[in-house]
């Protein structure tokens, strides 16, 4: 295999710093002591204290935050059981529509996901009663079905990777197919679980439109506070809200990185031992 | 396993099916009927602001589909050179897309893995920043008085600043940032399973790297290739980000216009009609998506 030309890696250098220059651009000016987000007057933390005495946004954000994590949670247990239904559980009718209902919150366009799931919540308020308005409980509804086919996709492709021998070792060996999972399939597929639930979150915390439709009263999030404020003109203060949110994330990427890259060697680690137990025996 | 699990618990295999299925049926599936339901409704001064399709008068119940919000789509010309940009828009920038992001791709592919692995991680990490700031961050760069006209000024090479923002410039420049790593992604997951050998024979036998590229490469690719296009082409027509913050008022996108029709007009039942029609038009890509992703999931 031969290495990509020089002319490959120019053009891979300009595409990283056409993805990467707008951020860091953001970053030094949310330092900017102007008001002025495009002229450089000093260096200051101003916008920062700024940013922590803003009680609309940080209770924004701590909304945010809390959606955000109920629906990693939730879309983690459901994607797992959606992947597991799609790499491990053959053929049954009406997979061809499952899997279709899976993969197509990944490209619809987010209006008519918003628009679709509210005119669902009126609907289903006016024949039930519930749910009773609109709020933190109708966005987390809306956030966990389109997050689940992200996480879905994360998972399946994780199982379809791994081999299903130990699952059938173990069923052969007459354990019960719950206990195959919880002590065999989970623990494998643990750093699949980690990249959807952080995925999720993201999603989640990172979502205007469909928010914006089904939010009510007291349910604003974060990215519609953002918004709004965006509208109204470039401001220092969104420029260090969204350095705060991009130093978190980069720690976060790297970390989870680290975690899944140890489980994995651990992983291997354990099989290896374990088959060369397997080969003392005999 | 299959087997085990088919003969020990037909019961318990049927009750972890449903609670996905029933999920995604509830959430996803009836509010598209809702939708279509109510894009023949009219538009009424209640609470939710539509008339009912179903109504008794004189003990007989009478079903009223009103066409009303169709015509309305017809005859007003404005929807249909929102359809029509917002397609040739999203067209143009999956173009550009593949365009940049296929040689990243292909290189990022070829590296060894250590290297690979960072390369790819920072194609990622952006995507996981807030996609509202990093549009975000475009306004800044653009604006009549931003980064880009100020340096092209001091520079020399323009006298007055040139508009940029509120352009179709600005907002393919938007799309093409915030979703390239859309592209990229599927593109490497493709190129890195991709057997070098055959290019190594290729050029043994005297082909010219174009050649063996264009023969070779390429068409094995394609899987790659309709994936990054169909998750950039299919959000990107009813995109509504990036032309509300990018673009000015000349740039008519669907997404935008349903948004106005929702939340400036309150017209939900036309606001439903536009969704109908944006699905009708998306419902051969989404697809070929489906079809494809079941595919690559079953290989």
């Amino acid at each position: 295999m031969k290495a990509p030309s020089r002319s490959l890696f120019t053009v891979l250098a300009l595409g990283y710093a056409f993805l990467y220059i707008p951020i860091v651009i953001l970053v030094i000016y949310s330092f900017n002591e102007s008001k002025l987000v495009t002229v450089w007057s000093q260096f200051s933390t101003i916008w920062y204290q700024e940013l922590f005495k803003d009680e609309q946004l940080l209770t924004a954000a701590w909304v945010s935050l809390r959606i955000a994590f109920f629906t990693a949670t939730a879309a983690v247990g459901l994607g797992t059981i959606a992947g597991l239904i799609l790499a491990r559980f053959g053929q049954f009718r009406g997979k061809t529509f499952f899997s279709a209902l899976m993969t197509a919150p990944l490209v619809m366009p987010e209006v008519i996901t918003g628009l679709s799931l509210l005119l669902l919540f009126v609907a289903m308020q006016d024949l039930l009663g519930f749910p009773h308005g609109r709020g933190m409980f109708t966005i987390w509804v809306a956030h966990v079905t389109f997050t689940t086919a992200y996480v879905t996709v994360i998972i399946t492709s994780r199982l379809r990777e791994l081999d299903n021998t130990i699952e059938d070792a173990a069923l052969d060996l007459g354990a019960t197919p719950a206990k195959v999972f919880f002590v065999i399939t989970l623990p494998i597929i643990a750093p699949a679980l980690i990249s959807g639930w952080l995925l999720a979150f993201t999603l989640s915390i990172d979502d205007l439109v469909i928010a914006s439709f089904v939010a009510g009263p007291g349910s604003t999030t974060l990215p519609m506070v953002i918004y709004s404020s965006v509208r109204l003109g470039v401001s220092p203060k969104i420029n260090a809200l969204a350095t705060i949110i991009i130093g978190i994330i980069t720690f976060v990427a790297i970390f989870a990185t680290w975690l899944m890259l140890r489980m994995e060697k651990q992983r291997k680690k354990e099989m290896e031992q374990a088959l060369i137990a397997a080969n003392a025996q005999l | 396993m299959r087997h085990h699990l088919r003969l020990s618990l037909p019961s318990g295999r049927i009750l972890i099916i449903s609670v996905p299925f029933l999920w995604f049926i509830l959430f996803l599936f009836i509010p598209f009927a809702i939708v279509f339901k109510i894009s023949f409704s009219e538009i009424a001064t209640a609470v939710p602001p539509y008339s009912n399709l179903v109504s008794t008068i004189n003990d007989t119940i009478q079903l009223t589909l009103n066409l009303g919000n169709y015509l309305y789509l017809l005859t007003d010309s404005l929807y249909a050179a929102a359809y029509l940009n917002s397609i040739k828009i999203a067209f143009f920038s999956t173009l550009l897309c593949l365009l940049i992001g296929y040689p990243m791709a292909y290189t990022i592919s070829r590296t060894e893995p250590p290297i690979r692995n960072l390369l790819l991680m920072l194609i990622v990490l952006p995507s996981w920043t807030s996609f509202l700031i990093r549009v975000y961050a475009w306004i800044g760069i653009l604006k009549n008085n931003g980064l880009l006209n100020n340096l092209l000024i001091s520079l020399g090479i323009i006298d007055s600043p040139l508009p940029m923002l509120h352009t179709n410039f600005a907002v393919y420049l938007g799309i093409v940032y915030a979703y390239l790593p859309f592209m990229i992604l599927p593109l490497y997951a493709n190129l890195v399973k991709m057997d070098w050998g055959l290019l190594d024979a290729a050029s043994d036998l005297g082909a010219r790297p174009w050649k063996s590229f264009l023969t070779i490469t390429l068409p094995l690719s394609a899987a790659g290739i309709i994936s990054g296009s169909m998750l950039v082409f299919i959000p990107v027509v009813g995109e509504f980000v990036i032309p509300d913050l990018l673009g000015g008022p000349d740039t008519l996108m669907i997404g935008k216009v349903l948004w106005q029709e929702f939340f400036n007009n309150r017209d939900w039942p036309v606001a439903s009609a536009v969704a109908v029609v944006m699905l009708l038009v998306l419902m051969w890509p989404i697809l070929i998506f489906n079809r494809h992703q079941n595919k690559q999931m079953q290989s």
